[in-house]
């Protein structure tokens, strides 16, 4: 049990994608289960905007239970008694690795003056991580939504370091609707006063209001309408009639409310601009002249793409943009479409469709791979 | 999804087909038990395709890799030659376009496996003849107008396409009340009359390298 984030510290300078250089870089990283003496049994998972590296057991920071605590543990599909599970905090973030709200080398936090980071900048760090843990290959690497883009990115930049790639509920790349929303959300904290022009650190307040706005705005793209009906309907929250007045007369309203309070107490409103901002400029085929293909072609892996069917927010059809390319680039490449009206939050949640696949296409894997 | 008995005898003409190792592509895969068996049998490095949402989560399930995909539109994505045979069984004949899915194939794979159902089969024959209706029989057992087979044809009809879209036969086997004969290196009228199901090894013309 983890009392304290674990952190590594690395003086080395991490170029990024803008030409800044980052330094030192610390990154926040639980493990859980054995390396074995190969070294070939190690599984990274990337987490998406506003997760964390407590993928499994307790989250010690929040009290609330690990993201995906019904996938990674002990007998579990990623069984940790077998695979040794490597999670980070992402570049950007505020769970211990090196983010706005982290102090720069002038003893003060970053704040605005933290580099702006790209996907490609995140898979770095975590490279960074995986090269002191003495890892050389890794079995496979997995994550959803913003984790599936660094899944993809992993594969396209270091090929020859993944054995099995597990996109999941992702895109490679934003969409004008998905830089849309983000922007809404960014504007809903840099308009609140308390953000301070990204100084709120040194002034000693907190945007909390503008912070709360963007996570209810952002909600509302990780649910469906079948999910959103089913859960709140027009149902009122605590009262027979409407109340002619602004208050939460619906539950939905209610609901977003808490969502988003409970999302200020456990996250940076700059770590929000700035990981919203790399998932915006990410578009993996632009750096192989457009053909998304091009991306895949030195990844020898496996891989496997999983969508869900209600999801708006990252559609099957970005799922299939991915595969078809996989499938040009020659790739060993399954696609799973999963039938759910849970939305985007689908991966996150019980779905015995997703987790059957998943735990064929590891038992696979790890077959391929002599594990 | 299509018939998915285990011990199909197509299938057991297809393993036979497949040398060990060999790379195969399944086309219209369904649940994957042509795919497994062929690793299992073959250690054969199988890929499928299927159109059925069900029919590839249980293959994905399985471990098997294989994508959702339609045969009419999305062999066009595999590259040439990056397979040394695609199956296609039991599916052309629910194909839109078969002469373009065998063109891709060809394009796709030196070798090509398809079986299918073979409307010149006597009891075919005679079942039109006496009845006047579209025959209904094991090998084609959904009435015409909730079967999913939009072009059956008879075993010479398909040798002619097959010829047409650069392949040359290597051989053809008949199936009749489901068991196989012994292979024929030529269709004939005979096997035509006789054969209720038929399974062509097809093999590019001239295998002129490429």
């Amino acid at each position: 049990m983890t009392s304290a984030l674990q952190i590594l510290r690395l003086d080395i300078g991490l170029p990024l994608d803008s030409g800044a250089v980052l330094s030192p870089l610390e990154i926040g990283y639980e493990t859980w289960g054995e390396l074995n003496a190969a070294k070939s049994n190690a599984v990274l998972i990337c987490h998406a905007l506003t997760g964390d590296q407590f993928v499994a057991g307790p989250n010690p920071v929040t009290g609330q239970p690990a993201w995906w605590a019904n996938l990674v543990g002990p007998g579990q599909i990623i069984d940790t008694d077998r695979y040794f599970v490597v999670c980070s905090n992402v570049l950007g973030g505020c769970m211990g690795t090196s983010g706005p709200a982290s102090i720069g080398p002038d003893g003060q936090p970053y704040g605005l003056s933290f580099p702006v980071i790209t996907i490609a900048d995140m898979v770095r760090a975590q490279a960074a991580l995986v090269d002191h843990l003495g890892i050389e290959r890794l079995f496979a690497v997995i994550g959803g939504s913003m984790g599936g883009m660094q899944v993809l990115e992993w594969i396209a930049s270091r090929p020859e370091r993944v054995g099995a790639a597990m996109p999941i509920a992702s895109a490679a790349r934003h969409s004008a609707q998905n830089i849309a929303f983000h922007e809404v959300g960014r504007q809903a904290v840099m308009a609140d006063p308390d953000w301070q022009g990204g100084a709120y650190q040194a002034k000693g307040t907190r945007p909390v209001k503008g912070l709360s706005v963007a996570r209810m705005a952002a909600h509302i793209t990780y649910l469906s309408d079948a999910a959103l009906h089913r859960k709140f309907g027009r149902r009122l929250q605590d009262r027979n009639e409407v109340a002619f007045g602004f208050d939460a007369d619906f539950q939905i309203e209610s609901y977003l409310r808490y969502q988003g309070s409970r999302f200020v107490d456990r996250f940076d409103a700059n770590s929000y601009l700035y990981i919203t901002r790399a998932m915006d400029y990410f578009d993996l085929a632009a750096g192989f002249n457009g053909r998304l293909s091009d991306a895949f072609t030195a990844f020898k892996g496996r891989a496997c793409v999983v969508s869900f069917s209600s999801d708006w927010h990252y559609p099957p059809a970005d799922s299939r943009h991915i595969t078809r390319a996989m499938i040009g680039a020659g790739v060993e490449v399954s696609a799973f479409e999963v039938e759910t009206d849970k939305g985007h939050d689908a991966f996150l949640l019980d779905e015995p469709q997703f987790h059957e696949a998943m735990a064929g296409f590891l038992a696979a894997s790890a077959a391929d791979q002599g594990l | 999804m299509k018939n998915a008995a285990s011990t199909r005898a197509d299938h057991e003409i297809i393993i036979n087909a497949v040398p060990q190792g060999a790379r195969v592509l399944d086309v219209g895969c369904s649940d994957g038990v042509l795919l497994h068996r062929l690793k299992q049998e073959r250690n054969a490095i199988v890929r499928g395709m299927e159109l059925s949402q069900a029919g590839v989560n249980a293959c994905v399930a399985k471990g098997l890799s294989v994508v959702q995909g339609d045969a009419d539109l999305d062999l066009a994505l595999y590259p040439d030659d990056s397979f040394d045979i695609v199956v296609l069984s039991r599916t052309i004949q629910a194909t839109r376009k078969p002469e373009m899915v065998l063109k891709q194939m060809h394009r796709i794979g030196a070798k090509a496996v398809v079986s299918l159902p073979n409307f010149g089969f006597w009891q075919v024959r005679l079942s039109l003849l006496f009845n006047g209706r579209m025959p209904v029989t094991q090998g084609l057992p959904d009435s015409w107008h909730e079967t999913e087979n939009l072009h059956l044809c008879t075993l010479l009809d398909f040798d002619d396409l097959a010829k047409q879209s650069g392949f040359e036969l290597e051989s053809v086997t008949r199936i009749a009340a489901g068991k196989a004969s012994a292979p024929s290196i030529g269709t004939s009228s005979l096997l035509n009359w006789l054969s209720e199901e038929a399974v062509f090894v097809l093999k590019r013309a001239g295998m002129a390298s490429r």
